[in-house]
């Protein structure tokens, strides 16, 4: 090539190029960035945002334990529906800690998940927490009951359960307590009509939501109670109100079958079920599932606790409520958008 | 339009001294709307990060810069923008020499192609690429089958960014090579140079600050994107998030300090862009610059004559 | 100044051929290039929203949520384009006419926004305007917050297309106008004008394209609330998270289309209006 003899006016514009390619070259050597192979021997876990915060905790813990000795993690976190589908998609991951079991269980079919994962003591249940009410602090709407919430003074703000897995519990929540309440489920419907009709902002997930009210927006937010207690350690000021009829959220823990480090995946798994590391999530607001971790801590006891086996579970209830087009969820908001 | 009405406000029947006057305060008036303007718009909201960030002094903000997800951040966003860069302008100049010097069948479609980065939202651009590689599309799933995964990993982010940032370099390219004609090619290719040579010896000296321009813009933008990285990247937290989606994982996680320190980081490397933009549109002017004026006569010096900068608004003595 | 007469159309360089010889650089490397990158997800993307057929595209686009989103989306734009238009034009015009210490300043900080990335203006917009503003100005989760967030980054738009125009604009011409007796209304209408309309709409053109799909400074500002303040791009985002691509395609399908069509139409009116514009 003869070109290679006349290279003495290269031009500012090749010396970029070639500057560029170095600095590429480089960079990709660059050992600081993120793998996305997991480094071998590392334990994935692939979390939802909320518990970041207990995890970062309970991972140094762990690895100062006979089993956890020596073992390195590598960590994720994001909204929990876009994680299931990070790693349907394959992202790498020993252990999933996903907001709710549809999350995982989806995940079942693909053989990235076992089939009986959630036969475990708890049901794959790692903790718990409950639907409440954030409201300003000492309330000054007198916000107590779901009925409050659509009072037309009050002004909502909760997560959109179309597009935020993590909402749909708030949904479900008010729906069952309606009918707790011994109304019928035309009654309840309606009710979640009117609910929705009182709601300011739909945020796409949880954290928009809080954040959201954080910012000023509304008189009440249905939030979780672990992140609401969050919310109020971060300094948002706000009051907890935990209605008397509200579902206990569930969230889901599971080993998966594609992992690299299988057996530290389910050493780890059993070591978050220790009462230490129950008492770690209990610290961060979450409800442990062992009910002598959660006798220590100070959980106010709704009267009427009910769970999404109470609505027939999540491959009943979800469809049911939440699907896009023909789902309770999508009418109501189809029939709000008409109106308005 | 209201400016031009103002400040031309006076009547060739009117006194000198009172035209004069008017036109000066006409003057004042609209340059003092269109500071205040630019006051409010863009200087307090810049500037109020800054407070907001220093607020704690720097301590929080060393804090934030050392963890390890603003640090996975960073690096990922720099390896990124290092690959989208050389794509975009080695691909760029190659697809605006076709454009413009080629004539082919569905060079109009090309053309046309070029644009559409522009005219798309990230949002639809990180969509696109979602449901031509994620795993339920038949490409998506034969990727991964070869255990390459696109969506949700690098090579997705990657791909986003290159198609974000497609257009700059050869929209910055076409108008200059235009511009240059071919005489210059033509007369070194008839006196025996060869393609190449004529390439580098020519073409390439004539369209440099075109190419860097466009470098400068594909810079900002691929540091920068956040929308169609978002959907491709699901915006996992140690994984694939960038410096934007940081700013945002941040933000919603209650860490003020930690979404302004990484917008500041942003914010400084969009100052460095602004800066090469300036040093560029000031080389354009050096119009007798020691480079050009070395090869006598050369595409090069002619281009300085006539450069269409993009900006050439920032002629100084233009006023 | 005289790149309208030097900008040579380039029909000799088919004769040319510069790089022939080779096949070097040739169209198929452009082809191929812009192929995988744009046109193959371009294409999925248009396949998507049609594959259901005519009646799901439409049930997906008239979703009132969705109508709601692209109407909104087009009014704002519309809004702030027309701001850009007037604000643009005035800025473009201090920026060439004007002089005063720190011009060079202002002039390069024009082009902050497209430096800054779009989230990072989006909270910078917040932390001014948004509840904790410090002046009390509070338009976070309203219209006016969307208006602002797009008033940001479309500033370059207008400005960078009239000032190059205005610069060029020879002042010999108003003048002689003035001194024949043609008042400002006149050279403002008969010389300015028609000379600065066809920059003031490609500006226009680019900045209303940019405004359809704007996400990343809009989405921390606007309170994402249905009917309200949900712009097409964050809805589409939603849908996305929502595992719904179809919808989300459906309703990208709308803004591709329309901004393509609002792009060419403007183009068109340009060539029209403009009387010395080179053939692009």
């Amino acid at each position: 090539m003869d070109h290679i003899r006349h290279r003495r006016p290269l031009g500012v514009g090749a010396l970029t190029i070639g500057l560029s390619l170095a600095i590429a070259g480089g960079a990709v050597a660059q050992d600081a960035a993120p793998s996305f192979e997991a480094a071998p021997g590392a334990l994935t876990l692939v979390a939802y945002t909320t518990p970041r915060e207990a995890y970062e905790e309970l991972i140094p813990l762990f690895q100062a334990t006979p089993e956890g000795q020596g073992v390195t993690f590598e960590e994720s976190y994001g909204p929990s529906g876009d994680q299931s589908r990070a790693v349907s998609a394959g992202l790498a991951a020993d252990v999933l800690a996903l907001a709710l079991w549809p999350d995982v269980e989806r995940l079942v079919e693909a053989g990235i998940v076992a089939p009986d994962w959630d036969e475990n003591e708890y049901g794959g249940i790692i903790h718990d927490s409950v639907a409440v009410f954030a409201v300003r602090p000492g309330n000054p709407k007198g916000i107590l009951t779901w009925e409050d919430l659509t009072r037309e003074d009050v002004v909502v703000i909760t997560p959109n359960p179309i597009t935020s897995g993590g909402a749909q519990w708030n949904i479900l929540a008010a729906y069952q307590a309606q009918i707790l309440a011994g109304k019928t489920e035309e009654e309840a419907i309606d009710f979640l009509t009117r609910l929705a009709s009182r709601v300011a902002v739909w945020d796409r997930g949880a954290r928009d939501a809080l954040t959201t009210f954080a910012n000023g927006q509304g008189d009440v937010l249905i939030a979780y109670e672990n992140e609401a207690l969050f919310a109020r350690d971060a300094g948002v000021p706000l009051d907890v109100v935990v209605p008397d009829a509200t579902i206990l959220i569930e969230n889901s823990l599971a080993p998966t079958l594609i992992g690299d480090a299988p057996v530290q995946g389910q050493a780890f798994v059993d070591f978050l079920y220790t009462p230490d590391a129950q008492r770690v999530y209990a610290r961060h607001h979450f409800r442990p599932v062992l009910p002598e971790v959660l006798a220590e801590f100070d959980f106010y006891q709704p009267p009427q606790l009910f769970t999404v086996a109470d609505l027939g579970g999540w491959p009943e209830a979800r469809p049911r409520f939440f699907d896009p087009n023909t789902g309770i969820m999508a009418q109501i908001f189809q029939t709000l958008g008409i109106g308005s | 339009m209201t400016a031009a009405t103002t400040s031309a406000a006076a009547t060739g029947a009117r006194p000198v001294e009172s035209t004069a006057r008017r036109r000066r305060a006409a003057r004042l008036g609209v340059r003092s709307i269109v500071l205040l303007y630019l006051l409010l718009l863009l200087v307090l909201p810049v500037a109020m990060v800054f407070v907001r960030a220093f607020e704690g002094g720097i301590e929080p903000f060393l804090k934030a810069m050392a963890r390890p997800s603003f640090q996975s951040a960073f690096w990922l966003t720099i390896q990124i923008a290092c690959i989208t860069i050389p794509v975009t302008t080695v691909m760029g100049v190659i697809t605006a020499l076709a454009i413009v010097r080629r004539r082919f069948p569905g060079r109009w479609l090309l053309n046309a192609l070029v644009d559409l980065p522009f005219a798309l939202s990230p949002v639809v651009i990180g969509l696109s690429l979602f449901l031509v590689y994620g795993v339920n599309s038949p490409l998506g799933g034969w990727l991964q089958s070869m255990g390459i995964t696109v969506i949700f990993a690098m090579p997705g982010m990657v791909l986003a960014t290159i198609f974000v940032c497609l257009p700059f370099v050869i929209r910055e390219v076409i108008p200059v090579l235009r511009e240059i004609g071919t005489d210059q090619e033509e007369a070194a290719y008839t006196l025996g140079a060869s393609p190449w040579r004529t390439f580098w010896r020519v073409t390439l000296p004539a369209i440099r600050w075109g190419i860097m321009y466009g470098v400068i813009l594909t810079t900002a933008r691929a540091l920068g994107e956040y929308g169609a990285v978002a959907i491709v990247s699901g915006k996992l937290s140690g994984k694939t998030e960038t410096l934007t989606t940081h700013v945002e994982e941040r933000y919603l996680a209650f860490d003020l300090v930690g979404a302004y320190t990484a917008s500041i980081v942003l914010g400084l490397l969009a100052l460095v862009v602004l800066l090469g933009m300036q040093l560029l549109q000031s080389g354009r002017l050096r119009r007798r610059g020691p480079r050009t004026s070395d090869t006598p006569g050369s595409a090069g010096s002619r281009l300085g004559t006539t450069s269409p900068a993009p900006d050439g608004a920032a002629t100084p003595g233009g006023t | 100044m005289t790149s309208a007469v030097d900008a040579r159309p380039d029909h000799r360089s088919g004769v040319l051929g510069s790089y022939d010889g080779r096949g070097f650089m040739g169209p198929g490397l452009a082809a191929l290039y812009l192929g995988l990158i744009v046109l193959i997800p371009i294409t999925a993307l248009i396949w998507q929203s049609v594959s259901g057929g005519l009646d799901s595209f439409l049930t997906a686009v008239t979703r009132p949520q969705a109508f709601a989103a692209i109407t909104l989306t087009f009014l704002m734009s519309l809004g702030v384009v027309l701001i850009n238009a007037v604000m643009g034009t005035l800025i473009a015009w201090v920026l060439v006419r004007d002089d005063f210490p720190g011009k060079r300043l202002v002039n390069s900080l024009i082009d902050l926004p497209f430096a800054l990335p779009t989230i990072v203006t989006g909270l910078t917009l917040l932390t001014l305007y948004g509840p904790r503003s410090p002046f009390g100005i509070n338009v976070a989760y309203a219209p006016a917050a969307i208006i602002l967030a797009l008033l940001f980054v479309t500033l370059p738009f207008v400005v960078r297309s009239v000032q190059p125009v205005l610069l060029e604009l020879d002042r010999d011409m108003e003048e002689a106008a003035a001194s024949l007796g043609a008042g400002p209304g006149t050279v403002v209408r008969r010389i300015i004008l028609p000379n600065l309309v066809p920059a003031i709409l490609t500006g226009g053109a680019l900045a209303f394209a940019r405004c359809i799909g704007e996400f990343g400074s809009v989405v921390l500002i606007s309170g994402n609330i249905p009917f309200r303040t949900e712009v097409a791009s964050v809805y589409i985002m939603g849908q996305v998270e929502a595992d719904q691509p179809g919808e989300a395609a459906a309703v990208s399908l709308v803004l591709l289309v329309t901004s393509l069509v609002l792009l060419v139409t403007f183009d068109l009116v340009r060539r029209r209006v403009s009387h010395h514009e080179e053939p692009a």
